[in-house]
């Protein structure tokens, strides 16, 4: 954007590093549930899940095969999409 | 026309077609060998990542893994599927915007260090090596089934496919051959377990046959659950049961994390992220790579699951308690043709230990069986042999589907373990002739004899890993774990305290770099021999018999977790890192002016 780029260096570095917080924060929350459903759901919190029962199974061994697959590419997708529009939003994007 | 006949037209046949988009898209400079000319799209470069990435331990591999230990192999569809995650957040828009060719370059930047360069260069090589072993076992075993010859003369004959396949192109040549080989290996992974699954489940998805109830041989429901009647069956052998856990959760959890953390610091999936032309690009590329590999893997485990189903009701078909199959039915009947075939490649045997002309399958390694086979005359399990590693290329056989099916699940698994020999071999070739020869060694090389350096690294990885591959140290996807776990402690944690910590310097890194490779790597050679020489390893792998209660698959984890400490705790009371690197790091960090990457 035009006005950014007129900025004094000062208020420049300050985006920057606004810019940067947010996407550490984006990053934080993603990987929490990266974690949580892969090495929560899947491994560690199974036997809180072993009551709800999926197909013959229940719903750890459903994280384990095939949900945490899912919840990775959704993250993924949001993450993509969070981001195009962060850059927009602080004008460093391409 | 017979099954022979008919394997060799479709792998002849997928070959013709890679050869013919390798030549035809052949590389004429450096850069185009390395790096496609960075025009590839998100979604092309997602499907050519996916064939790169899904190599013989996805496609030949990973379903035999989980299909004889259920749950607690889990860790393989988390864990390289979960790195995919890391590698979009952490990692791949930032060495975009960064725009080098290696992953060495950058850390050699970053760390401001020829030192670091070499060091990156070295881990890059260990894994990629250890990598290649895994692929070579597959495409060994490949080789050998279609064309009926013993494992050994499938792997010879393998590596020199694979070297005449990845001197000829380069990166571009193996960005459209990948695209091809994705769409086979896909095909080739979908199809007979869609037919599998419509026989067991009447659901043509095989993701959800495998939580569904089984069908009678009408096609009405029998109201029993898949998973619950496989259970069932392998308790009934003796053997651990499918949907339990067994492992402890430890090793589970930091096999897992090891994956993940490789996934994201292997160089031959970073170096795709270099060929997309925007750092956006490099976010949705990510998630297309991970959309086209989530195809195979959320099919994987009901591969598994149901093959292990159509095995034990094989070698029982009058059930657990009745007779097992007799070795006439299986010398005579055309169901079982394909035991005689496996026999040939030295990875499947039976022996009728008690001479009552019948082939027992059971654990008999189990207390609860030992009663049963005393009574019956059982003098332990007959199927004395069924390497993992054959189950997919068994599975439509055992299906009994039709021809054409099996020539092509051939067909793909080679394509699934060629496509990645050929990454490897790339990422091989090009840490040593542009990062050592050309960025430390002879800098004025000419492009001309960077070309020809690249292609001699190449073959002299190919007969490494031959070599060391004689001597596996497990099955194909275990011995790729091995080379995740590398990774894990080495590379990934350099590149991503490379972007988010401006205070780690070149002390730290390299420090920490050769603390995470080199633990690793003597823990696995402790664990499963130096070099992978049978005997020469000093503890047993499993939970209890190794050094730490960690198995070497799961090492990479605690590797990257003494990577970070040192780098951070070096650069601590080291010197600062100089103000033209932060402000490098600074500019990694925003998209805005990427360009497209450079040459040094």
């Amino acid at each position: 954007m035009a006005e950014q780029s007129t900025n004094t260096d000062g208020r420049a570095a300050q985006d920057a590093g606004e810019y940067w917080s947010a996407n550490i924060r984006i990053i934080i929350i993603s990987l929490i549930i990266w974690a949580v459903v892969s090495f929560g759901f899947g491994i560690l919190l199974r036997p809180m899940l072993a009551g709800i029962e999926v197909g013959g199974t229940d719903l750890g061994f459903w994280f384990a095969q095939q949900g945490s697959i899912l919840v990775f590419l959704g993250l993924i997708f949001f993450y993509a999409w969070r981001m195009n529009k962060l850059d927009k939003e602080y004008g460093v994007e391409e | 026309m017979d099954q022979f006949t008919l394997n060799l037209l479709f792998v002849g046949a997928s070959f013709a077609l890679y050869i013919g988009i390798a030549v035809w898209a052949r590389a004429g400079s450096t850069s185009e060998f390395y790096a496609a000319g960075r025009g590839v799209h998100p979604v092309t470069n997602g499907m050519a990542t996916a064939a790169d990435w899904m190599s013989a331990a996805s496609f030949i591999s990973m379903a035999g893994l989980i299909a004889f230990t259920g749950y607690d192999n889990s860790s393989f569809l988390m864990g390289w599927t979960g790195g995919y995650v890391l590698l979009a957040l952490l990692l791949a828009p930032y060495l975009r915007k960064f725009g080098k060719f290696t992953v060495s370059e950058f850390i050699g930047d970053r760390f401001y260090s020829p030192t670091a360069r070499l060091v990156a260069v070295v881990c890059l090589l260990v894994a990629s090596i250890t990598y290649v072993i895994g692929q070579m076992q597959g495409v060994g075993i490949a080789f050998g089934r279609f064309l009926e010859i013993d494992a050994f003369w499938g792997l010879l004959l393998g590596s020199c496919v694979v070297f005449a396949y990845a001197v000829f192109g380069g990166m571009k040549g193996v960005t459209y051959t990948q695209v091809a080989q994705y769409c086979v290996l896909i095909l080739a992974y979908t199809i007979p377990a869609v037919f599998i699954s419509l026989q067991l489940t009447g659901t043509p998805i095989p993701a959800l046959g495998l939580f569904s109830e089984t069908v009678n041989a009408d096609g009405a429901s029998s109201g029993v659950y898949l998973l619950t009647k496989l259970d069932l069956i392998v308790t009934d052998l003796g053997f651990a049961s499918y949907t339990e856990a067994h492992k402890d959760s430890l090793n589970m959890v930091l096999f897992t994390l090891s994956l993940m953390i490789g996934t994201a610091g292997l160089p031959h999936v970073i170096m795709r992220f270099f060929t997309v032309p925007r750092v956006s690009d490099a976010r949705w590329s990510a998630g297309w790579t991970l959309v086209f590999i989530a195809l195979l893997y959320l099919t994987a485990p009901a591969v598994g699951a149901m093959a292990r189903l159509n095995i034990s009701e094989m070698m029982w078909p009058n059930g657990v308690n009745g007779e097992a199959v007799s070795v006439e039915t299986i010398e005579n009947d055309a169901r079982y043709n394909w035991m005689a075939t496996w026999q040939k490649t030295g990875l499947l045997d039976w022996e009728d230990k008690n001479g009552d002309g019948k082939i027992q399958y059971y654990n008999d390694k189990s207390d609860a069986m030992a009663d049963k086979a005393a009574a019956n005359g059982w003098e332990g399990n007959e199927l004395t042999n069924f390497n993992r590693d054959i189950l997919v290329l068994a599975n439509p056989e055992i299906a009994n589907l039709p021809g054409w099916v099996i020539g092509l699940v051939a067909a793909g698994g080679l394509a699934a373990a060629l496509s990645t020999a050929a990454g490897l071999l790339l990422a091989i070739s090009s840490a040593v002739s542009h990062d050592l020869l050309k960025g430390q060694l002879t800098p004025d090389m000419s492009e001309k004899s960077e070309l020809f350096a690249a292609r001699v690294s190449m073959a002299v990885a190919i007969v490494v890993a031959v070599i060391l591959g004689l001597n596996p140290p497990g099955f194909a996807a275990q011995t790729v774990a091995l080379a995740f776990g590398l990774a894990a402690a080495s590379i990934f944690p350099a590149l991503m305290m490379g972007i988010f910590s401006k205070r780690v310097n070149n002390v730290g890194a390299v420090a920490g770099m050769l603390a995470g490779l080199i633990f690793t790597l003597v823990y696995i050679f402790l664990h499963k021999g130096w070099f992978f020489i049978p005997d020469t390893n000093s503890f047993v792998d499993t939970a209890e018999g190794s050094l730490l209660g960690i198995q070497s698959t799961a090492i990479g984890a605690v590797g990257a977790v003494i990577n970070f400490a040192v780098a951070f705790g070096v650069s601590s009371v080291t010197k600062e890192t100089p103000q033209e690197i932060k402000d490098l790091v600074e500019s990694v960090r925003t998209p805005a002016g990427a360009g497209s990457a450079v040459d040094h």
